[in-house]
């Protein structure tokens, strides 16, 4: 094992922030607030599963003009190594600078224990855009792999570079990729009683952000519509909370629901059709299913406990939800046609807000132990069930897996602010995002994008 | 704390105050608000212990407007009794009054749970008062969870201080 491989990421996160920080200068960033100038911190936890070293050579720039501002290779260096399914040789380890297949020499980089390397070159393309070939190869067998072009803006090169790294981690891992996403999430800049709250859209690596909403009153639980066209939320902007749905592209909006008391935890069914939330009209809070044609609302649960945080099984046949029931909260499932609710979860004094992953199989929670809150993930694809815990806390929540479930984002504290983090599914891989300064928090990884 | 005490205390200082005004006459039908009504700090006039509208502001236990709670618990504590007591008593008294209670929580935990741990906290809040005798219509309960947190340092003395009960008075 390579002495230090933090540091090497650090430094390499170092070079990606100051190139992505210049690129921000084009766009408004989020509330006008800019990057943040902290690095983001990589953390690998060795020794646990295993991964698969490729080297992603740094792309010629063959196009006319400056290079541009943003290196597609570094943003698919990056995403594969935050996966933590991949050791990416570092830049600066890079010792051959082949841009086509035909120039690489396979020795070199089996000398180096690579088991894949990936090569390519930036090219002009009509109307200004650019085009993106590149190439993957199994080092040891010298098979390629892969050999595609990828057209986009110059203005859109990290999402040419999303794209890429999502056809790669598909090809070796067998899964389709999840970094060419979005992700939605809530900042909150000021002082109280004037805090500017704003729910966010932005690339899955946080960057490209964009405000949504924008609001002297909370905000929260943004939830995504399955075709990633939609944020559901809830806003107290009316003086408590109410639930609306907003069409990411033109920013129209209607409130969805605003019954007396609690308006919380919206959450699309998997064909869009319905929207499960949390209602207190009728005493306390209980999980209800709204048909978003109708407006009608059927009520799941009913009980005297707090039942919130409703999320839809991948066949929207059964919710998982909070419930204080048993004294503290835990996770529940129960039918989306009402009757009992079963535990899912009895490892863990507090177990609260579930996010499931694509198969049905892992259900993440915060997980509450004395003082301290951790995000843990139950894994039911064998026998019970396995707890494992994938934060270091202490006041680590709302875990948000990505439509692949290889990785998950959550919330976490620094000092007084919050921040987010991206951990590998596999607890390899940690980094805090770049985002926006001021507290950010409620992170909700979106659908995948329609190629 | 009982009323011939209470009426003790408003007495003696009135008795010691410098110019000690002229009280609103006894009846409780003068609930002008007009400022010319003045009271001794304490509040409470010498008019068989009814509250003006002043009471409000310079009254020690109605300018009390906070319950604190222990960790996960709704319970109000006995040290805040007399609070749930004196304000029931300025609710019932003035119907013009709508109060709010803010339920709130702290940081630990999700945020939609710490939703519904707030509207609990309220609604115990609700509940106390109108066993003292506020009307229930008076009362109206809004949770903000862990949102509107009074400090943010991540230790028991500031999640203390953040679980909590807002009482905000408006008037209809």
């Amino acid at each position: 094992m390579r002495a230090n491989p933090i540091i090497r990421f650090a430094t390499l996160l170092l070079c990606l922030c100051g190139a992505a920080a210049h690129a921000q200068g084009t766009s408004p960033p989020a509330g006008g607030q800019g990057l943040s100038s902290d690095v983001p911190t990589i953390v690998i936890n060795t020794g646990t599963a295993s991964a698969v070293n490729i080297t992603v050579v740094p792309f010629a720039f063959e196009a006319a003009g400056a290079p541009a501002e943003t290196d597609v290779s570094d943003i698919v260096r990056m995403d594969l190594a935050r996966s933590g399914l991949f050791n990416a040789l570092d830049k600066k380890d890079v010792v051959e600078f082949p841009s086509r297949g035909s120039d690489i020499k396979f020795p070199t980089w089996n000398l180096l224990k690579q088991q894949f390397i990936t090569v390519g070159r930036v090219l002009d393309a009509d109307g200004g855009a650019m085009r993106v070939e590149f190439e993957l190869f199994n080092v040891a067998k010298q098979e390629k792999l892969l050999a595609l072009a990828i057209t986009g803006q110059r203005s859109d090169l990290r999402g040419v570079g999303h794209q890429i790294a999502d056809l790669v981690y598909e090809k070796i891992i067998g899964e389709r990729g999840a970094f060419w996403t979005r992700i939605a999430y809530v900042t909150a800049a000021g002082v109280s009683p004037n805090i500017n709250y704003a729910l966010m859209v932005a690339d899955s690596d946080g960057y490209n952000p964009q405000v949504l909403v924008r609001s002297r009153e909370p905000l929260l639980s943004p939830s995504w519509s399955p075709d990633g066209k939609k944020l559901a939320y809830v806003s107290f902007e009316r003086g408590d909370s109410a639930i609306y749905i907003q069409e990411i592209a033109t920013g129209a909006r209607q409130v969805i629901s605003n019954r007396k008391g609690i308006n919380g935890a919206p959450a699309f069914s998997p064909d869009g059709s319905r929207l499960a939330l949390t209602l207190s009209y009728l005493g306390n809070p209980d999980i209800f299913i709204m048909d978003l044609a109708s407006r009608e609302t059927k009520r799941i649960t009913n009980h005297f406990s707090i039942d919130t945080e409703a999320q839809w099984m991948p066949d929207g046949q059964s919710l998982v939800f909070t419930s204080d029931r048993s004294g503290k909260p835990q996770l529940y499932q129960v039918s989306t046609a009402g009757g009992d609710a079963t535990r899912l979860t009895f490892q863990g004094e507090y177990n609260a807000k579930p996010s499931i992953s694509h198969d049905g199989k892992k259900f993440a929670m915060a997980q509450g132990t004395g003082n301290v809150y951790r995000i843990a993930v139950l894994d039911r694809s064998k026998g019970a069930g396995t707890m494992n815990v994938l934060s270091p806390g202490s006041v680590d929540e709302s875990p948000s897996f990505a439509p692949n479930g290889s990785m998950l984002l959550y919330a976490a504290t620094d000092g007084p602010r919050g921040v987010l983090y991206a951990v590998s599914a596999n607890g390899r891989v940690r980094q805090r995002l770049v985002l926006a300064d001021g507290d950010v928090r409620e992170p909700a990884w979106g659908p995948f994008r329609q190629r | 704390m009982n009323t011939s005490l209470r009426l003790a205390i408003a007495a003696l200082l009135c008795v010691t105050a410098v110019g000690c005004a002229k009280k609103t006459k006894p009846g409780g039908g003068d609930t002008s608000g007009g400022s010319n009504v003045q009271t001794p700090d304490t509040g409470r006039p010498d008019n068989g212990g009814e509250y003006t509208r002043e009471s409000l502001n310079t009254d020690s236990c109605l300018r009390q407007r906070v319950i604190y709670f222990d960790l996960d618990k709704t319970e109000i504590k006995g040290e805040f009794q007399a609070q749930i007591a004196c304000h029931a008593k300025f609710i019932r008294q003035f119907p013009d009054y709508n109060v709010t209670l803010e339920g709130n929580a702290d940081e630990r935990g999700s945020r939609e749970y710490n939703l519904g741990l707030g509207e609990r906290r309220g609604n115990a809040v609700q509940s106390a008062l109108s066993s003292a005798g506020a009307p229930s219509n008076q009362l109206n309960v809004v949770s903000y969870g862990e949102e509107r947190p009074t400090c943010k340092d991540h230790s028991e003395s500031c999640w203390a201080k953040n679980r909590r009960v807002e009482l905000v008075y408006t008037t209809k």
